[in-house]
């Protein structure tokens, strides 16, 4: 009867993340369009040559993907802080570090999974070829895990803060860093004929890294802030 | 005959230890830099491939190693702090991070300048510093976050946290942007031969010890400070003679 | 263009204003804001010392 409680409860707090995130289904489109304009935005400053675009796709479909999920990451914890619930969680005998994990799951599946799936159809705009774009989408699917869980560090450090949004964002960035390069990397070394496996294995590595640690630094930030 | 090693751990005794090491500190400082820039400018040699411009290095390197090593003992007296409790600790690496960010900031600015006669450019996107520039960052993100925050117990704490993330993520993010720049062909700075001559050695080490006691100097008088500002409320405080005047 | 010149023209100079000159620059605004610090805090401190000591003289502390 006992035996997967951890699971239990990761499926618990995942399902009620999604429940809450469906009630305001404004703000996870909002980030979505968000997503969409900035990738817009860049061949109308730089110009309609393919070429060009082509070798930039990558790195503006990456760094966009990056801003949409800071823009996203204050709403993670922020509306359990203000309504109570997330002291209910602190207190609770289950493991902080699982619901938390949970919390970052429904984050990802609410904003980073949709970014994966709309990028093809934006790489298009920029003439990607059909290998870079599979790249592009592997490479996405392994990374904007990692940055929704940086992410909910910082916004266990700035609950609550006046700077909000954009100091999450400044903490949060220079960590995302590796996942940008090795991402972009692999688009890139595709588009030039070379191996992506290194890159695609650093990317994974990363994720499970932060699988391992980040839930529970981002435990010890909720309590940081929240004592 | 032991030494009570946590006597200086509280901030009454360590305010007044500060206070007489600062001048020491600043005086060595002072004397080391101008040893240093004499043996840099006066009896280093011109370098056959950079010319007079390599001299720049005797304060890049110093302000790069100094950055670097700051952020590590800001990140030790973090840790230090989260894990004793102790708001010394805290306080220290407080007093530490602007020392560090500007420390960053010209290394950035000296290696800019370095690399406009060298490369013909102002910024390049060399592993170095653009590794130097991702630390510049993260010590920006420690002083906002800590400013953020009113409480000072949770914005120290904070703040450390987010120090020792940085610290694990420091080698990671050196890693990646080494990778990124060699696929991308950057260019290292090399010298002339297979070895720096003897005196830009010289001149080297003794900037590099100068701009670390100059650290030392300016952070134990910033840590006073701030131990002034913390713990305003105690006696002690107030029985000082400088507050009594 | 001019500026590349110039640097090559007076390397050292160069070296002195740009790196040495800012460097300086530096330093010495920091230990300004140090000492600027310290000031301000005493003041504040020596400020609420006073307040503590009227509250005591007019038997409030």
């Amino acid at each position: 009867m006992k035996k997967s409680t951890m699971l239990d409860l990761l499926v618990l707090v995942i399902k009620r993340d999604l429940v809450l995130a469906m009630r305001r289904r404004a703000d996870v489109l909002t980030t979505l369009i968000f997503f969409v304009m900035v990738v817009s935005l860049f061949p109308l400053g730089v110009g309609p040559e393919l070429d060009m675009l082509r070798k930039m796709a990558p790195g503006v479909l990456w760094v966009a993907a990056l801003l949409a999920s800071m823009l996203s990451l204050g709403r993670l914890f922020s509306a359990d802080y203000l309504d109570g619930t997330l002291e209910q969680m602190m207190l609770a005998p289950q493991s902080l570090s699982m619901l938390v994990l949970g919390k970052m799951t429904a984050h990802w599946m609410v904003s980073g999974l949709p970014l994966v799936l709309m990028a093809p159809v934006l790489g298009l705009q920029f003439d990607m070829t059909v290998q870079a774009l599979g790249v592009l989408i592997v490479g996405l699917m392994l990374g904007t895990p990692v940055l929704s869980m940086l992410g909910a560090i910082g916004a266990a450090l700035t609950l609550g803060l006046r700077g909000g949004g954009v100091l999450l964002s400044l903490l949060v960035l220079p960590l995302c860093i590796p996942v940008l390069i090795f991402g972009t990397g692999a688009v890139e070394a595709i588009s030039s004929g070379l191996s992506i496996a290194s890159h695609l294995s650093l990317l994974g590595a990363l994720l499970v890294m932060a699988l391992v640690f980040t839930p529970w630094v981002t435990a010890q930030a909720l309590r940081i802030s929240m004592e | 005959m032991a030494i009570n090693w946590f006597k200086y751990a509280a901030p009454t005794t360590f305010y007044g230890l500060a206070g007489k090491l600062v001048p020491w500190f600043a005086i060595s400082a002072a004397i080391l830099f101008a040893i240093g820039l004499y043996i840099g400018f006066a009896v280093a040699p011109t370098d056959a491939q950079q010319g007079e411009f390599y001299r720049i290095m005797f304060i890049h390197v110093p302000a790069s190693i100094l950055s670097m090593f700051l952020y590590l003992v800001m990140a030790g007296y973090a840790a230090l702090g989260l894990i004793f409790n102790t708001r010394l600790s805290a306080m220290m690496a407080s007093a530490i991070a602007p020392t560090g960010a500007l420390f960053a900031f010209i290394s950035l600015w000296s290696g800019a300048l370095w690399g406009k006669p060298m490369w013909g450019a102002w910024w390049l996107w060399d592993a170095r510093l653009t590794s130097e520039l991702i630390l510049f960052f993260l010590y920006l993100g420690f002083i906002a976050l800590h400013a953020s925050i009113d409480d000072p117990r949770r914005a120290d704490r904070a703040a450390a946290l987010l120090a020792i993330v940085g610290s694990v993520n420091v080698p990671i993010i050196y890693f990646s942007v080494k990778w990124w720049n060699t696929l991308h062909q950057g260019s290292t700075i090399k010298f002339s031969g297979t070895s720096m001559h003897i005196s830009m050695q010289h001149a080297l080490f003794t900037m590099l010890a100068a701009c670390w006691l100059y650290s030392i100097a300016v952070v134990l008088a910033r840590v006073r400070s701030i131990i002034l500002e913390r713990e305003r409320n105690t006696t002690w405080i107030n029985e000082l003679p400088e507050v009594r005047s | 263009m001019n500026l590349d010149i110039w640097m090559r023209e007076n390397p050292l100079t160069y070296v002195w204003i740009g790196s040495y000159a800012v460097a300086l620059l530096i330093f010495v605004v920091e230990i300004a804001m140090v000492k600027h610090k310290r000031k301000i805090t005493l003041q504040q401190v020596r400020m609420m010392r006073n307040a503590g000591d009227e509250d005591k003289d007019e038997g409030i502390a």
